[in-house]
């Protein structure tokens, strides 16, 4: 085999599994907190790339500035899903709690389609983002390079947000019980909402990585990448930031190298997260790294 | 002995929970496992209710050891539970949370469910007069149709521990019946515990903070503090015990 | 006891009576348009109560209605599309030589979409019982995905994306109507009995439930076989009444509408099932409207497929944040009639 292609295909897949882990952290840190499975999660990161596209194509901010906008937005749309559908629903059974958090996935897919029309847009793409390079041999875009730096990035600030603030000792408390956290003085709806907020930016990129290397934006695009996002969280292990990583970049490898070594299984590209989901529910429930919140507290 | 615990070890992560800890109760015993909070009692609990696995020893009961069984084999072999904070099913009426009791006892298939063979009537009709019966005995049987979550809490007490004997144990255990209780409810439940294991042919292992309670109702006792058991015996002689005095006075000290 | 018993049963036999007059009528005197509308409402009431079984009795939030559906739509159409269409529409590719042999009548396909459709969730119900509820609402998400996958990428037994076509129109009121019947009563009796206490027991507490004996896996595992048994049939029944079927039409907006259904009549009431099922397609025919072009106050908007659905889905959030319980909450229409007669005690 060649080993340009191979380590071609591994840059892309690296590129590919960091989007998909920079949405997975979104869905587990909600998961930690709330144990909801925020089905519009994937639908926000689908406003993330409709923002950046406005932001470019509409307001014609720079590529940077419009990236900023669609965190932002991003952000402060997830806050206010949390404030306005999912709070007044804190103590309501768990059933009540998964079905409004797909009222408000199907909401957001739907506007869109119907103000923005189901057609791709297409991205402006940057040109500079657009230039390939030649790196020891290996041809790709500086997209390709960027999106796991960035997400690296990402991940770090993350970690030292968790680990090293105030803040990110409530959330970590708040995974494990919520009357600690409400002990320790702190509001823990406030803290919800911040998850929310953190959540959602990091999908925004998302979004925007994936607007990028399309290059387009449509209504339904966070569907499917949702969902395979979800299923990295779980693979990995829900709860864990590190484990939605792990399992955004081991479903993203999945796939590429499958299409790529292996051209007569591309059809069933988008099975692969399912399948991994459910042989990992099989034989290690709580995922690769994950924590056990299964077990019953009597 | 109906109940043996054999040199059970329980741990989580690096915390012992329980540790080398054995009794045996006798048939038709009241036993009481006391113990200041965190001393393992509820852990005890689960390990023979089968929710947890313990670490290290088994528990036999009726001379068959327990080990792998699911918990909701481990209630079919005859041990039952109720909960320190009331579990009934909030949805259904009183009568249906006692039936469900019955649900491995009613003797037929799913399709005869289906298609209202007369064994499925034979049955339900068999299960639900059983289930009156039960009722009956603790005064709740006019309740029968009310939602359970609707009745008081002293009410709600009693049709638990009716829902539990529906599954027709041996063994009854009690996670601190009298929490949340008033002096003369808890009054009334030592004496409805005492007449049912003698009605019903029970052994009873309970969890109770209530000393005063523990006193009164239990054959025996065993005090655990930390995982470990520091006193086992007669009720009174436990709160002369100075190593069990200690134990809760370090308790009392800590809150 | 034995009197309200018999007076319930007096009034099952009244209202299964009057369900087959009204088929019986309604096939013979109403237009084309009704009754293709009461035939969807017929096979909504099918998919809809044995959803409920899962979702609404049982508590496992499941989003599997549109990968069973779409199983037992395919396997019956299979089965009755003639050897002859076989012939002229594999397009794609040639079919498979067992695809052109398949051929059964109109019940035992739709016996067998069930079946498939059951033996598929007890597969799947190994994996995703073993851990929490939630977990199934993905699992099955993705499986309706990879249902569709599948029939994409295996045109010599599908098609492909092309679909079934000249499936023929077995599909009437009498059927649609009467296996619709059968479904309520068998749902019912499987809710009222030690099986559906059981589910209920899951739903409420399943620690609980456990620990009064009840094996909890096999009481989800029931509920999910059974619900997708009745929706392998009614897309059976959906097969041969559309005549035609292609991948697209089984996307997760078939799964949101029944959810959407059982929601509005209120989660765990059959009853309430029914009524959502003629509210929700009825309302879906009636909102028609909102897709369309709207004269408004002289000014002609344009035409916005969709708009229903973001009506749908605001309704949905609408009922969870205001009225959790729905219209029927968790009751069934004989216990109106029951607390009534307590009341006169």
């Amino acid at each position: 085999m060649d080993v340009t292609i191979f380590m071609q295909q591994m840059v892309n897949g690296f590129s590919l599994g960091s989007m998909y882990a920079l949405i997975a952290i979104g869905y587990t840190m909600v998961y930690g907190v709330l144990r909801l499975i925020n089905f519009a999660h994937g639908d926000i990161m689908m406003v993330g790339g409709f923002l950046g596209y406005f932001g470019i194509a509409i307001l014609e901010l720079p590529f940077g500035a419009a990236v900023i906008l669609a965190i932002v937005g991003s952000a402060l749309l997830g806050m206010a899903s949390d404030r306005i559908a999912y709070r007044p629903l804190r103590s309501a059974p768990k059933i009540s709690l998964l079905i409004t958090a797909i009222g408000v996935s199907f909401f957001l897919e739907n506007a869109f389609n119907v103000f923005f029309g189901g057609v791709p847009r297409a991205f402006p793409v940057p040109a500079y983002l657009e230039v390939v390079v030649d790196f020891m041999g290996l041809t790709m875009p500086v997209s390709a390079i960027l999106v796991p730096i960035i997400t690296a990035c990402l991940l770090a600030m993350i970690l030292w947000v968790l680990y090293k603030t105030k803040y990110g000792m409530a959330i970590r408390a708040l995974a494990f019980d919520v009357g600690t956290v409400n002990l320790m003085g702190i509001d823990a709806n406030r803290i919800i909402t911040l998850v929310f907020g953190m959540g959602s930016a990091l999908a925004a990129v998302g979004g925007i990585f994936w607007a990028v290397n399309y290059p387009s934006v449509e209504p339904m695009m966070g569907v499917l990448v949702g969902l395979k996002a979800f299923a990295a969280a779980v693979v990995g292990g829900i709860g864990s930031v590190g484990g939605a990583v792990l399992g955004g970049l081991i479903i993203g490898f999945t796939e590429v190298v499958v299409i790529a070594f292996l051209p007569e299984l591309g059809g069933y590209k988008d099975a692969f997260a399912f399948i991994f989901l459910i042989l990992i529910l099989l034989f290690k429930p709580t995922g690769i790294l994950g924590i056990d919140f299964e077990k019953s507290r009597f | 002995m109906i109940l043996k615990i054999d040199n059970v070890t329980k741990n989580f992560g690096g915390v012992t929970a329980i540790k080398e800890t054995s009794f045996s109760v006798a048939p038709k015993e009241i036993f009481g496992l006391i113990g200041p909070n965190g001393a393992g009692k509820t852990t005890m609990f689960n390990i023979i209710t089968g929710n947890y696995e313990p670490s290290s020893g088994q528990v036999i009961f009726r001379g068959e050891p327990m080990d792998g069984l699911k918990p909701h084999q481990i209630v079919r072999k005859g041990i039952a539970r109720t909960f320190q904070n009331i579990r009934l099913f909030s949805s259904m009426s009183v009568l249906d949370n006692v039936l469900i009791g019955f649900d491995f006892q009613a003797r037929y298939g799913f399709l005869e469910s289906i298609v209202r063979f007369p064994r499925f009537i034979k049955e339900e009709k068999r299960i639900k007069v059983r289930s009156m019966e039960i009722l009956d005995y603790f005064g709740m049987a006019s309740f029968a149709h009310e939602k359970a979550v609707d009745l008081s809490y002293g009410q709600q007490r009693k049709v638990e521990i009716a829902r539990a004997l529906a599954t027709n144990p041996e063994l009854l255990l009690l996670d601190e019946p009298a929490a949340g209780m008033n002096p003369s409810e808890t009054e009334e439940l030592g004496v409805i515990i005492k007449k049912a294991r003698n009605d019903f042919d029970l052994t009873v292992l309970l969890i109770e903070h209530d000393m005063k309670f523990v006193n009164q109702m239990c054959d025996k006792v065993l005090v655990l503090d930390y995982g470990k058991t520091i006193f086992e015996g007669k009720p009174h002689e436990a709160i002369q015990d100075p190593e069990v005095i200690a134990a809760y006075l370090g308790d009392f000290h800590n809150d | 006891m034995g009197i309200t018993v018999s007076k319930n049963q007096w009034m099952n036999v009244a209202m299964v009576a009057f369900a087959m007059c009204f088929i019986v009528f309604s096939s013979n005197y109403f237009d084309e348009y009704s009754v293709r509308i009461l035939n969807n409402i017929a096979i909504f009431i099918i998919l809809a109560v044995s959803y409920n079984l899962i979702n609404g009795v049982t508590g496992q939030f499941s989003l599997e209605p549109n990968g069973f559906v779409a199983i037992g739509a395919y396997v019956t159409a299979l089965l009755l599309v003639s050897p002859e269409a076989k012939q002229y529409q594999y397009a794609i590719v040639d079919p498979y030589p067992f695809v052109m042999t398949l051929h059964a009548n109109f019940v035992v396909a739709l016996l067998l979409s069930g079946i498939f459709a059951a033996l598929l969730a007890l597969a799947l119900a190994a994996p995703v019982f073993r851990v929490r509820g939630d977990y199934l609402a993905i699992v099955t998400l993705g499986f309706g995905f990879i249902i569709k996958i599948l029939a994409i990428n295996n045109p010599e037994i599908t098609n492909g994306s092309l679909g079934l076509n000249d499936i023929p129109e077995f599909s009437n009121l009498y059927w649609t109507g009467g296996i619709a019947i059968i479904a309520v009563i068998v749902i019912l009796n499987i809710v009222n009995s030690k099986f559906g206490r059981a589910m209920k027991a899951v739903r409420d507490d399943e620690d609980a439930a456990t620990a009064m004996g009840v094996n909890t896996f096999k009481a989800k595992t029931l509920a999910f076989c059974t619900s997708a048994f009745f929706e392998g049939v009614g897309g059976g029944l959906l097969a041969a009444l559309l005549t035609s079927i292609s991948p697209d039409l089984f996307d997760f907006f078939f799964t949101f509408q029944l959810l959407i259904i059982i929601v509005l009549g209120g989660l765990g009431s059959t009853t309430g099932a029914i009524i959502g099922t003629v509210l929700v397609i009825g309302g879906s025919e009636w909102m028609r409207f909102l897709d369309e072009p709207m004269h408004l106050f002289g000014y002609t908007t344009t035409a916005m497929p969709g708009m229903r659905m973001v009506v749908f889905s605001l309704i949905l959030i609408f009922i969870m944040l205001f009225a959790r319980e729905g219209i029927m909450g968790k009751r069934e229409l004989k216990d109106f009639f029951t607390s009534r007669k307590k009341g006169e005690k």
